[in-house]
């Protein structure tokens, strides 16, 4: 560990970057998100014709790269809250970030199909 | 030895002369930057505690509507206005909304809030970037609630 610093490393401090880095990225699309969906305010036109641009490819892996972000987010949120409030939490909180892992490589692998079909389907059609 | 304006001590080789140049301050230190009176209320840890419960009920929301968005009946190919005119009709999605909403956009603020101030350092920088996060969040708050609860199912 480098002299004069606060960072510990390994995965303690890396699941807390991760964390803070998903949870702005998460921030900044929901300010987005509330934006389009107020279109629907607008008219039908105007709102199928933003949610059309979010069904090509580079927008759909951007979803799934969004999904990728809320799962790691939640799942290590459920974690700092067991570090936080369960008597044994930072004694596990390695072990509970493996979990965490292992669960969201689980769901993202699950979400594949479903959440990228539409460009799946434009990929092999 | 120099400590730099967040107050980290960076070490070099020389002897220290003065032991109590090596001195950090301990996190919760009242200095002359923060200020000496105690608030009644303790807005920080129930900012913390806001955290935790709305993450509990966010993860249950948020992954609700990601299935419901992204994955059933074709993900976003079926996203339109007449899906949303649908699912609005029901009061129970209106209310999961909201509720979604809020809690996301009060949680995600609190967390920039946090942010800012760990990297924000000159105090007229911190000023204004939390000036510009909560004209942000109240906006599309305001808004967010506006478009549920005026929602038209039959705007032309």
């Amino acid at each position: 560990m480098p002299a004069g610093t606060l960072y510990r490393g390994r995965e303690g401090m890396w699941s807390w970057v991760a964390h803070r880095v998903t949870g702005v990225l998460i921030f900044f699309f929901l300010f987005a998100h509330v934006l389009d969906t107020a279109l629907v305010r607008v008219s039908p036109q105007a709102y199928n014709s933003v949610i059309a641009t979010y069904k090509t490819p580079l927008v759909n892996l951007m979803e799934y790269g969004l999904t990728a972000a809320i799962l790691f987010h939640a799942l290590n949120g459920l974690r700092v809250i067991a570090v936080d409030f369960w008597a044994k939490g930072p004694k596990y909180q390695r072990q509970m970030l493996w979990t965490v892992v292992t669960v969201w490589v689980l769901l993202m692998a699950g979400a594949f199909y479903p959440v990228l079909q539409e460009t799946l389907q434009w990929l092999f059609s | 030895m120099a400590t730099d304006s967040i107050g980290n001590v960076e070490l070099t080789d020389s002897t220290p002369t003065d032991a109590t140049a090596f001195l950090i301050e301990p996190p919760r230190k009242r200095t002359k930057t923060t200020s000496g009176r105690r608030s009644r209320t303790n807005f920080e840890m129930l900012a913390w505690l806001f955290m935790r419960l709305s993450g509990i009920v966010l993860v249950f929301l948020v992954l609700g509507h990601l299935i419901i968005q992204l994955v059933l009946d074709g993900g976003v190919s079926k996203i339109s206005f007449a899906f949303v005119a649908g699912r609005w009709a029901s009061p129970f999605w209106q209310v999961w909304d909201l509720l979604m909403l809020w809690l996301a956009m009060l949680h995600g603020a609190n967390g920039m809030r946090t942010v800012i101030n760990d990297y924000a350092e000159r105090p007229n920088t911190r000023f204004w970037l939390k000036v510009l996060l909560v004209a942000a969040t109240v906006f599309t708050v305001f808004l967010g609630t506006l478009v549920i609860f005026t929602f038209d199912p039959n705007i032309s």
